[in-house]
């Protein structure tokens, strides 16, 4: 089943909200991009440069003590928590500052005080510990709920399909999102599946509702979060929500990705959220000066992030050998 | 003090802890109504209700992902693996992400956990039902892994995983299942991390873990017989691992023979000889001598298991070589 939203249904203040965190979330990364050209973020990293609705729309429902897991591809959905920013490039480009002390690095951003319980460099590998967490927010009554991020390439695994079906069976306050921007890595999603939703057509399989989305259009994102994470919170149980969507890039930095047709990528590439969204509030009568000055605000805080993060001292080395076990690294070995 | 056996300090452990500590869940596969296939928590939901004593579907990477998830998030839970050779199925889990979480994060998050259940041979089980595997566990950093061999050390030390910051590995060994032992009155606490001298000698040091202890007091026995006065050290917990008692043991004795059940490359017991290599080299009088299975699956027949895992006999016998 496709959603399709009413954008008439949806406050101003909520769709400019959307639009700010896709602006932040963009450029954001496209600094991210020029500092790995320059050599100032280093080992690999995944961008999400197109896909921003998915996570600005599920950001734009979510309550701020809710959970929120995702993959290496996630330096979006750590950023719409509400992580400080100057804390994510500084944790790019490996200083002290960073928002992981240099440990983490691109695959691995987490902000625990704002919910971002983690970005998961093994496919499909938090989909169980999103279980996790939605189990203990039903153990504890504390009404959160656990949003799980993750691509196409997961719904192939076997813990997405563990997670599901505990999810399923427990009535666990948790939306599994699958990011479905048609590429595993490097190999179409539909040429290593036997389904044409990877997602949503594996739903029923758990006694669940196949929800499809328009994953490029933050309005029906945010219609579909809105029902998913309600419906999780007043103890309806999982949803599984499968957004259509797409990388600008290739998969990682090493990757131009010319193993698109370039039919497909200009189709989508024409429907970029960051071009089309902004046209379609002026449209709805939002001025145009705060989508300019939103976007000027953007600039502003990714150039201060920037120099945060290059102004910030490298770690110190003392530093590998803490937080390996909670009462301070090797210690028990003399 | 009374005397119980191994499979029920494991209940009384688990009760202790839960009726302490509202935040301690336990999950497993047929843990709940069955009481577990070893019979180690029965009664457990009847005490605490279907919410905190739940059996899971057999889906070792939702279990494990389940308990990492919910104790980052403020429950200290307990999920039962009921034979340890099925961490290999949930290995992503436990080594790749639940070792790592508090070191990636750089400290935001402890992981208050503890996968229990079954490990080890000498029930015919065959080789996929009666790994020893703590070493697969010890060598990856962050995980923290404790082995009792004791129903007071299952009470004592169950209860001090459980109230650790860190995720634990704790291994029962299943052959020590219908042992006996005295356990004390009341609330019981161990420490991890603490060895324990078990039999005080003054020749030769015997270091054991598990199923392998009694083992070990065996031949400390049948030694004493032959006049040679063995001191048995239980480790109880590789990570941490009580160095110093270690090498404090063999300062006295200046000989070493360590005892492990697992197969022979690799195994726990190439650590300690290392360390003692290291730090204690100028103690030693002879040679360093280990015990181990062959470096092979362990196979199920009886008159096959019982002359892969170590026996009293071979303890006795790598003792003459160490005395030699």
């Amino acid at each position: 089943m496709a959603t399709t939203a009413d954008p008439h249904a949806i406050d101003e203040a909520t769709r400019v909200a959307m639009f700010r965190d896709i602006a932040r979330a963009r450029l954001f990364e496209q600094r991210a991009y020029d500092l790995f050209m320059k050599g100032l973020v280093k080992g690999t990293s995944h961008l999400a440069t197109g896909q921003e609705a998915v996570a600005a729309g599920y950001a734009a429902a979510m309550r701020s003590d809710d959970y929120v897991l995702c993959t290496y591809r996630g330096h979006v959905h750590t950023l719409l928590r509400g992580a400080p920013m100057d804390a994510l490039m500084a944790e790019l480009l490996g200083r002290a500052s960073g928002i992981c002390g240099g440990k983490g690095g691109s695959m691995h951003l987490t902000s625990v005080r704002h919910g971002a319980l983690g970005s998961y460099a093994i496919v499909g590998a938090h989909l169980p510990i999103a279980v996790g967490a939605a189990w203990s927010a039903q153990a504890r009554g504390t009404g959160q709920v656990a949003v799980c991020f993750f691509g196409d390439g997961a719904t192939n695994i076997g813990a997405f399909h563990e997670a599901l079906n505990m999810a399923a069976v427990w009535e666990l306050p948790v939306v599994f999102v699958c990011e479905n921007n048609l590429y595993m890595e490097y190999t179409p999603i539909g040429e290593v599946t036997a389904t044409e939703h990877p997602a949503a057509d594996r739903a029923a399989s758990y006694g669940l509702e196949g929800l499809v989305v328009d994953g490029n259009d933050p309005d029906a994102v945010y219609e579909v979060a809105t029902d998913t994470v309600g419906r999780a919170r007043d103890g309806g149980g999982p949803s599984l929500v499968e957004a259509k969507t797409y990388r600008h890039g290739g998969h990682s930095r090493a990757d131009p990705g010319t193993y698109r047709p370039s039919e497909e990528v200009e189709e989508w590439i024409s429907r970029d959220p960051y071009v089309r969204y902004p046209e379609r509030l002026r449209d709805d009568g939002v001025d145009p000066a705060t989508l300019e000055a939103i976007v000027a605000e953007a600039e502003a805080e990714v150039d201060h992030a920037t120099n945060a993060a290059t102004d910030s001292p490298v770690p110190d080395p003392s530093v590998i050998l803490t937080n390996v076990w909670a009462d301070g690294g090797s210690s028990w070995r003399k | 003090m009374a005397e119980v056996t191994y499979r029920e300090a494991v209940t009384m452990g688990m009760a202790q802890e839960m009726r302490r500590d509202d935040r301690v869940y336990f999950i497993g596969e047929d843990v709940a109504a069955a009481g577990g296939v070893f019979k180690t928590t029965p009664g457990l939901q009847d005490e605490f209700g279907d919410r905190r004593v739940r059996d899971t579907p057999i889906s070792e990477e939702a279990i494990t992902g389940a308990v990492m998830g919910a104790a980052m998030t403020g429950l200290r839970p307990v999920a039962e693996i009921m034979f340890s050779d099925f961490y290999a199925t949930c290995w992503d889990i436990v080594a790749n992400q639940m070792a790592k979480t508090r070191y990636m994060t750089d400290g935001q998050t402890s992981l208050p956990l503890v996968l229990r259940g079954a490990n080890g041979g000498g029930l015919r089980f065959g080789a996929q039902h009666s790994q020893a595997v703590e070493n697969w566990a010890m060598a990856i950093p962050g995980l923290k892994v404790v082995a009792p061999s004791t129903p007071r050390d299952v009470i004592g030390l169950l209860a001090a995983s459980i109230r650790d910051p860190d995720p634990v590995i704790f291994l029962e060994q299943k052959s020590l299942y219908p042992s006996k032992g005295e356990v004390p009155d009341g609330e019981h606490l161990d420490e991890l991390g603490k060895a324990t001298v078990v039999r005080e000698g003054s020749d030769v040091t015997i270091v054991a873990l598990a199923a392998m202890v009694p083992r070990a007091l065996t031949a400390a026995e049948q030694l004493a017989e032959e006049g040679v006065s063995a001191e048995v050290v239980d480790v109880r917990s590789l990570v941490p691992l009580d160095a110093s008692t270690i090498l404090a043991s063999v300062g006295k004795t200046a000989r070493l023979v360590t005892v492990e059940e697992n197969p022979r490359l690799c195994g726990w017991g190439a650590e300690i000889v290392s360390l003692v290599a290291e730090e204690g080299f100028w103690h030693l009088d002879g040679p360093i001598v280990r015990v181990t299975s062959p470096h092979v699956p362990l196979p199920s027949a009886d008159e096959l298991e019982d002359v892969t895992l170590p026996t009293a006999e071979r303890v006795v016998d790598a003792v003459r070589r160490a005395l030699a």
